[in-house]
């Protein structure tokens, strides 16, 4: 078929965007790709049915989370990932990183560590592919029960990013020790008591309903001490006698700082709302904060050795840090009441 | 084993010409449909895509995922390994 | 490195077996689950046992493509970089003009409207399923779903979003899909598969409508866009359809799966696979009217594609099932004699009340007519030219008549009454059931025994008409429904004396 290069500049459009994206944009003016596949497309009315497993909600309801937005579309990506943005950004990512494996497999600069070092890799790194499989959990639940699909499409793709890292530390493990490693790795989770508060607070967290709190607790709380603690501060310790670390495990690295800016954009405009959301969403934080940091105890004397409170309590520092800058501030004991 | 009809429709690009061209050899009992920009090949029962004739006809190596890029649909049974995709009714 | 360490490193290596791919792909996707001590499972996955469907062992789950998150990132970037490129050109050259004739760009409405929506809700099914589902394997394939359905609906948006900017009728494509009254055939169609439980869903889309029916969706409309010279449409339609590929293994292996798991299963699944074939089928009526009447140039006749594609391939594939206990869904004969006259009647029903619809209608040209006689000799020339020829006449008159009343829809799949009998085309098909009291309507036995098998929920469907009738739909007058809508007069009405053709005319020198 042939392309004609029409230069008759009669041919002009009768319009610039989408009826519903020029009410939002408060004209009918060109709208980004992001803006065209994001803002509404959830349908908010006339359901047919109500859900056979959730008969007390709509089928998308906003009462799926003690969190209340007059308008859940200004919970946008500050990345503004649409599909082909985001495949695209992770594509160039992937290759780094098998570029990454590739130099550390062919240099066998994983395959022969001393027994301590491979021994505080097996069984305390690998088995985080555990906790970002809940991690993955937690976000499918946000996808599927959110509301709005500026916030559900966002936690889709960080969905599928837990899983894609889920698989890295899988194959660090398999690099390390090939099957036997990764074996080990999953009974340390169930068994090692190194990792049990943490399993146990992360079970705990599967189960809560609101996924307002998953997004919280997970994206904001646990991720924001886990990932400082050991793509940051451990990945500093191993970097002074081995560049491997670093080098299979930069996709996490970068994914966070990326991943940071989509967390706090949503939850410092969701708390900025009404003093209402600000109290549940820093009662949400604040008893995740502690739970977590007790449970990650074990884990950072583990990575760390004598210097594992030092380094949690500098990471939990940080966090405090981070949301005061959202606007979160602890609750007195008598109005922090949360079931 | 049925004789019941297979197809795998592909993309008619430029990178899956090779493939293609694959499937029509190795498989004699296949006719080959031609649409706008789609290939449909049907078979009675069984129908595969073997890595090494495609790789000789593209002269590097292949992945037989790399079919993601052109596959448009298909009908049968699947069986994959690391050097052969099959489809066909049991 | 002392000696010892050396050796058995040695020997390691020496005898190291390679992990097959099965293996391997286990190990990264469903091996990261473990069963929960702190929390009971069922709490964790608290629905995925109210069906009544037994699995035995999740572990019998065979993943239907092993796709690890890094290689899907690298194949689908190739893919969408590809993709934008034809978009990015076509915006560029305007390449709608390249179509056959404007006429076509109503099928594109009818694809936006309609179906585009249902890409955005099997994103949140897929989501659901992909949280609910006990087994490690199915979520992971359920999720890849759900990313790749976002993907289709957000490229469709970009893709039609070039067509928006120079037709009509596209442009409040959400607020249409959730209010107008054709477009509640597809939304009840969807919420009635998300709304059930995950097993369901999964039988009803994956392998009901991915496995069986979806290439008498797909392959008529990206067909037709390739043979109406919508370049645009062909590239996204064929670029989504790699990913279909992947969705169509997951419906077979689900329903595989499950049958194998327990003979309990059986019973259930059966009755899903009739049901879901049943709403699934009136749904395509949509696609049969757009490949007989909407493409300038036809690439097949509807009764041709049922006749590849559901008789030839679904018979072949229900052959293959019948060693699990599964026979071919129930009524399907109906619908093989009535693939003589869907297109024809779904057509007149919008001909008729186009007034209302955000698509233009049209009588077929003569030679449009000849093709039709000649793929429809049993049924064309004796029951529909008649009718095409009467409004052609009218139309001629000044006399067209539209529809000034509301049509009766049926209960289930909520199209108009205007199936006829599957034995006798000369009569409307009406059957009837009661439910505490109150009377309910439906096309066909086919949705009626669907009602009568779970009442309670279809008693609650937000029906158009009945809507209207209540006061719901903006007032009691059309002009204010049609408002309601957001259905302005530029989206509606014939094709000849639409803006549509006018600005075609403007921009092409052609009709």
């Amino acid at each position: 078929m042939q392309i004609d290069i029409r230069t008759d500049s009669s041919v002009s459009p009768i319009r610039q965007t989408f009826a519903h994206i020029a009410r939002r944009l408060g004209a009918d003016k060109p709208a980004t790709r992001y803006q065209e596949a994001m803002f509404d497309l959830q349908p908010v009315t006339s359901f047919h049915y109500r859900p056979l497993w959730q008969p007390q909600y709509e089928l998308y309801d906003a009462r799926r989370t003690r969190v209340v937005m007059q308008d859940w579309y200004a919970l946008k990506d500050p990345r503004q990932y649409f599909y082909g943005a985001y495949v695209n950004a992770r594509a160039r990512q992937q290759d780094a990183m098998e570029k990454n494996f590739e130099f550390v497999e062919k240099r066998g600069l994983l395959g022969a560590l001393p027994a301590d070092v491979r021994d505080v890799l097996i069984t305390g790194v690998v088995p985080l592919r555990h906790l970002e499989w809940a991690a993955n959990m937690n976000n499918a639940a946000i996808t599927a029960y959110g509301f709005g699909s500026a916030i559900t499409q966002a936690a889709m793709f960080h969905t599928m990013d837990r899983l894609g890292i889920a698989q890295y530390l899988t194959r660090l493990g398999l690099v390390i020790g090939d099957k036997e490693a990764v074996e080990q790795a999953k009974t340390a989770w169930m068994e090692d008591m190194t990792w049990q508060p943490l399993r146990h607070a992360s079970e705990d967290l599967l189960v809560r309903d609101d996924w307002f709190e998953l997004h919280v607790a997970q994206n904001l709380v646990l991720d924001g001490l886990v990932y400082p603690l050991v793509y940051q501060q451990f990945d500093r310790y191993r970097s002074a006698t081995n560049p491997a670390f670093s080098l299979v495990t930069d996709f996490m690295a970068v994914w966070y700082a990326e991943s940071t800016r989509w967390v706090d954009a949503t939850v410092k405009t969701a708390a900025q709302e009404s003093p209402e959301n600000a109290a549940v969403i820093a009662g949400f934080a604040f008893e995740w904060l502690d739970r977590f940091t007790h449970a990650l105890r074990p884990l950072s004397l583990r990575l760390f050795g004598s210097d594992g409170e030092a380094e949690l309590a500098s990471a939990v520092d940080a966090l405090n840090k981070r949301l005061s800058g959202l606007g979160l501030t602890r609750q007195s004991e008598s109005g922090d009441h949360h079931e | 084993m049925s004789n019941a009809p297979v197809f795998i429709a592909l993309q008619a690009t430029e990178d899956m010409r090779a493939v293609i061209d694959a499937i029509v050899e190795d498989n004699p009992h296949a006719t080959v449909h031609r649409y706008p920009a789609m290939v449909k090949i049907d078979a009675p029962g069984r129908l595969s895509i073997h890595r090494a004739s495609v790789e000789e006809r593209i002269g590097r190596a292949w992945d037989l995922q790399e079919l993601q890029l052109g596959l448009i649909s298909l009908a049968g049974n699947i069986d994959e390994t690391e050097d052969a995709f099959v489809l066909a009714w049991h | 490195m002392t000696t010892t360490t050396a050796t058995a490193a040695a020997a390691r290596a020496a005898v190291k077996p390679k992990l097959s791919i099965r293996e391997k792909y286990a190990i990264l996707t469903r091996d990261l689950g473990w069963e929960t001590t702190y929390q009971p499972m069922d709490r964790v996955f608290p629905h995925d046992k109210f069906e009544g469907i037994v699995i035995h062992d999740w572990d019998g789950w065979e993943d239907p493509f092993r796709l690890t998150m890094d290689a899907y990132w690298k194949f689908q970037s190739e893919k969408e970089r590809k993709l934008y490129a034809i978009i990015d050109a076509f915006q560029q050259n305007n390449g709608q003009l390249n179509v056959s004739d404007a006429r076509y760009v109503n099928a594109l409405k009818l694809f936006l409207t309609g179906v585009s929506p249902l890409e955005y809700a099997a994103h949140r099914g897929f989501a659901m399923t992909g949280r609910s589902l006990r087994g490690v394997g199915a979520r992971v394939a359920c999720q890849m779903q759900s990313i790749d359905e976002l993907r289709h609906c957000q490229t469709q948006i970009h893709t039609i979003s070039h067509y928006n900017k120079f037709f009509n009728g596209f442009s409040d494509w959400r607020h249409l899909h959730d209010r107008l009254w054709y477009l509640s055939v597809p939304k009840s169609y969807f919420e009635d598969a998300m709304t059930a439980g995950p097993f369901e869903f999964i039988t009803a889309i994956s392998f009901s409508f991915e496995y069986v029916l979806t290439n008498l969706l797909f392959m008529p409309f990206m067909s037709g866009a390739a043979y109406n010279g919508d370049m645009a449409t062909v590239t996204f339609g064929f670029s989504a359809q790699s990913d279909e590929s992947r969705h169509m293994t997951l419906g077979l292996e689900v329903v595989k799966f499950m049958l194998e798991q327990d003979p309990a299963n059986l019973p259930i699944i059966q009755k899903w696979i009739d049901k879901w074939f049943w709403r699934g089928y009136r749904l395509l009526t949509l696609v049969a009217m757009m490949m007989d009447y909407m493409c300038p140039k036809r690439v097949m006749s509807w009764k041709e594609a049922w006749e590849i594609y559901f008789e030839q391939n679904g018979g072949a594939l229900f052959t293959d099932l019948a060693r699990y206990g599964i026979r071919m869904p129930k009524y399907h004969e109906q619908a093989a004699k009535e693939k003589d006259h869907l297109s024809h009647i779904a057509w007149s029903i919008f001909y008729n009340f186009n007034h209302a619809a955000a698509i233009h209608t049209w009588v077929p040209e003569p030679n449009e007519m000849d093709w039709l006689a000649q793929k429809y000799p049993d049924s064309f020339d004796e029951h529909y030219r008649p009718r095409f020829d009467y409004w052609k006449q009218q139309q001629e008159a000044g006399k067209r008549w539209t529809n000034p009343g509301l049509p009766m829809l049926c209960q289930i799949c909520q199209i108009p009454m205007a199936f006829t009998e599957p034995d006798d085309p000369t009569q409307i098909c009406y059957r009837e059931a009661e439910h505490n009291g109150d009377h309910y309507h439906f096309c066909s036995d086919g949705c009626r025994d669907i009602f009568v098998d779970e009442p309670e929920k279809y008693v609650q469907a937000w029906l158009p008409v009945h809507q209207i009738f209540q006061g719901n739909c903006g007032g009691a007058t059309l002009p204010e429904v049609l408002d309601w809508y957001h259905l302005n007069p530029e989206d509606r009405g014939d094709y000849a004396d639409s803006p549509d053709r006018a600005n075609w005319q403007r921009w092409t020198g052609h009709e």
